[in-house]
């Protein structure tokens, strides 16, 4: 059978650029170090090990989109990838880390669904994200995520935030919110709180409702809480991603130290699911931390809480069916299912599943950084999810006009399918329907 | 001739063989090991013999996973290919004979007609693999000689065993045949892809325990 071949390359002026500077030298060199240096056995087992077998191709929603295009297979990538640099010691040139970066960072989302179908364990996304590692190295990234790691590292946030800026969107959300809860404050650096809010640095950029809203559900359901006014607020970690290990470890160090330094129990993270995985998954490990060392709680988690203890009451559950996306980092990562489904059936009348769901779901497209990587990757994961088109227009057409959608990546991955595909469904996180339909004892009378 | 030639392959040859096998195996683990400790502690770290165990069980049922609900042709053709491959060169007859010989071992042996059966399927699996690695597109994809030569010396020892069983062709030469593929397939087993027999125990194990023990969710 003929092989096909790579028809898909995509300009982009991070990659681009890289590329130019590159030699031969230095391309074997660096994949040499980080061969040598940063993977070890597991790699190699990997390498050695994988039978070819292809099994794990109709896992991965690239593959199932493209109508059973092997190019777009775990394996596939693999063999386009990180297997010849290892057959040829990195014996490649420019072209071959410009392909192998824009597989790497567009066309895998690291959401670790086809370790569902390997029988070996063979776990891709890890592949993947070592790949990423040695285009980092060689300065071969991604023009818009590379953007946000340089944030990272110029900031401590994703979005080019200033410090004042910062406080100055938590002040005019308590200002907004005051407005419906008259003694409602947003807690900047209380020492010793129960618990520190952090968010996502888009959140204070662009979705800053979100901050009231948080703000509104502590407050109804008396949490003692605070907010960072310092560097450290932001939970988000687009360096974990874009291989920039050094940052993330910085990031993660960041966050927890404030954290400690606020001597909270715990911190409650916002309705994200990369940050949460950046906790629990990379960052900890980066740093040689087993699991956090302050005691982390996902949204979907707090959330059920406080419904299970009653401390926030529905007034009224959103009428009609709803969908649930699964999150890949806090579902396939963390096992939050069974309480993101509590959480939506005690919102909403009627619940009506995708199919797959749970922790067999597909993932969005645009986690794992590739939304990140910006607009001249768009059609990669629009296209490369029909798979997710498909799952939402089964339920569309079963009366679902709502999903259900705890995590911001998938917000904003799902907004794009959905879109593209005309399928009016509305997107919602679980704070806009708690906010909107809780009981709001401390609220002004209307 | 033939007799000497029978006497070198099944003689030394075959201590050769074993030999490579066995010591590969203990250096291909060894060196995995010692190299896992130096650069995956965090993997060795969350490895635990139960979920390990666990994982392994589930993925030993067919079509206890996702995969294998996937692809049931596969998932049969693999399991049935695997059962024979391993249970007919320990236990036919004639290898058990062997076994006494040479390690002073006894052991039941399968009856002839079934081994017979089980050789046939194995190289039937074979053959499908085989047609797999031609015509489905992901497979083919990624398939490289190393693959074919592989599946080439799984299959030869069954193939030529069975032929020399059945007298088909020449006897003698087949015997021969037989022998130096088998002992290829054993000798290659801890430098190949084939190694999957040793360390597949271990990446399934560790995948299982970062799934159900850090990720909260089963790898099935
Ligand atoms: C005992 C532990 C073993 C386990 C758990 C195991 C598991 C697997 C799995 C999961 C596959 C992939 C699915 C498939 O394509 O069939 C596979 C393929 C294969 N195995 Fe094994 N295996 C084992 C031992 C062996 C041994 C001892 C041999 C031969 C020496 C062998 C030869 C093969 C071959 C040739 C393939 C590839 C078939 C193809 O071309 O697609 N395996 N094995
Ligand atoms: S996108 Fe997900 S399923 Fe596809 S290769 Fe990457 S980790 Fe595997
Ligand atoms: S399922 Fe596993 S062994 Fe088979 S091709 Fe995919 S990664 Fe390799």
């Amino acid at each position: 059978m003929k092989k096909p071949v790579f028809d898909r390359k995509i300009e982009d002026i991070g990659l681009e650029t890289g590329t130019s500077r590159l030699t031969p030298e230095k391309i074997q060199e660096t994949i040499q170090n980080v061969l040598a240096s940063e993977t070890g056995a597991k790699l190699k087992v990997y390498h050695d090990t994988c039978v070819r077998c292809g099994l794990c191709s109709k896992a991965c929603h690239y593959y199932v989109s493209h109508d059973g295009d092997p190019t777009y297979s775990p394996v596939g990538k693999v063999v386009q990838t990180m297997a010849v640099m290892i057959d040829k010691k990195g014996k490649v040139d420019a072209d071959f880390i410009y392909r192998a970066a824009q597989i790497a960072y567009t066309e895998c989302n690291l959401c670790r669904r086809c370790i569902h179908y390997c029988p070996l364990g063979i776990d891709t996304g890890y592949i993947m994200s070592m790949v990423r590692r040695i285009c980092h190295k060689l300065g071969v990234t991604p023009q818009y995520i590379q953007d946000t790691a340089h944030s990272h590292s110029a900031t401590m946030n994703q979005m080019w935030v200033k410090d004042d800026e910062w406080i100055d969107s938590l002040l005019w959300q308590e200002e907004e919110a005051r407005d419906e809860f008259p003694d409602m404050r947003i807690p900047l650096d209380k020492e010793g709180a129960d618990i520190m809010y952090s968010v996502i640095a888009p959140e204070p950029k662009f979705r800053t409702h979100l901050i009231y809203q948080a703000g509104a559900i502590m407050h109804e359901a008396g949490a003692d809480w605070t907010m960072p006014t310092l560097h450290g607020w932001d939970n988000s970690d687009m360096a974990m991603f874009s291989g920039d290990f050094e940052i993330m470890g910085r990031l993660k160090r960041d966050h927890f130290e404030r954290a400690q330094k606020l001597k909270v129990n715990r911190i409650v993270m916002g309705e994200c699911g990369h940050a949460f995985r950046s906790v629990y998954d990379q960052g900890n490990r980066w740093l040689g931390w087993a699991d956090y060392p302050v005691e982390v709680v996902h949204s979907v988690e707090y959330f059920a809480d406080l419904l299970r203890t009653g401390k926030i009451k529905m007034a009224q559950k959103v009428k009609g069916p709803i969908t649930i996306q699964d999150p890949c980092n806090i579902i396939r990562g963390r096992g939050l299912m069974e309480d993101l489904r509590y959480v939506a059936h005690a919102i909403a009348d009627e619940v009506i599943e995708m199919t797959p769901s749970l922790e067999h779901n597909y993932c969005c497209a645009a986690g794992g950084g590739v939304i990140n990587c910006g607009p001249p990757f768009k059609n990669v994961r629009v296209n490369g999810n029909k798979a997710k088109a498909d799952q939402l227009r089964r339920v569309k057409e079963q009366g679902v006009d709502l999903c259900l959608c705890p995590c911001h990546n998938c917000h904003g991955g799902l907004e794009d399918i959905i879109h593209s595909n005309e399928l009016g469904i509305d997107l919602k996180f679980i704070g806009d329907i708690i906010y909107a339909n809780m009981v709001k004892t401390k609220a002004v009378e209307e | 001739m033939f007799n000497e030639i029978y006497e070198l392959v099944t003689g030394p040859l075959a201590w050769i063989g074993w030999g490579i096998f066995l010591l590969g195996s203990v250096y291909k683990l060894a060196s995995l090991w010692s190299l896992a400790k130096k650069k995956d502690t965090s993997s060795i770290y969350y490895t635990k013999a139960k979920f390990g165990l666990r994982s392994i069980a589930q993925w030993s049922l067919p079509f206890g996973t996702l995969g294998w609900r996937e692809t049931p042709s596969v998932t049969v053709v693999t399991f049935v290919f695997h059962i024979c491959l391993i249970l007919v060169p320990i236990f036919l007859s004639a290898h058990v004979i062997l076994w006494e010989e040479w390690f002073g071992v006894s052991i039941p042996a399968l009856p002839n007609h079934v081994a017979d059966v089980m050789t046939l399927l194995v190289i039937a699996g074979g053959t499908f693999f085989a047609w797999r690695r031609f015509s489905v597109p992901e497979v083919a994809f990624v398939t490289s000689g190393h693959d074919w030569f592989v599946l080439g010396v799984v299959v030869a020892p069954f193939l030529t065993g069975f032929l020399a069983y059945h007298q088909i062709f020449n006897y003698e030469v087949m015997i021969v045949l037989h022998v130096i593929t088998g002992i290829a397939w054993l000798a290659l087993i801890p430098f190949t892809r084939l190694s999957h027999m040793l360390v597949s125990w271990y990446s399934r194990a560790y995948i299982g325990s970062e799934f159900q023990g850090v990720r909260h969710c089963k790898d099935w």
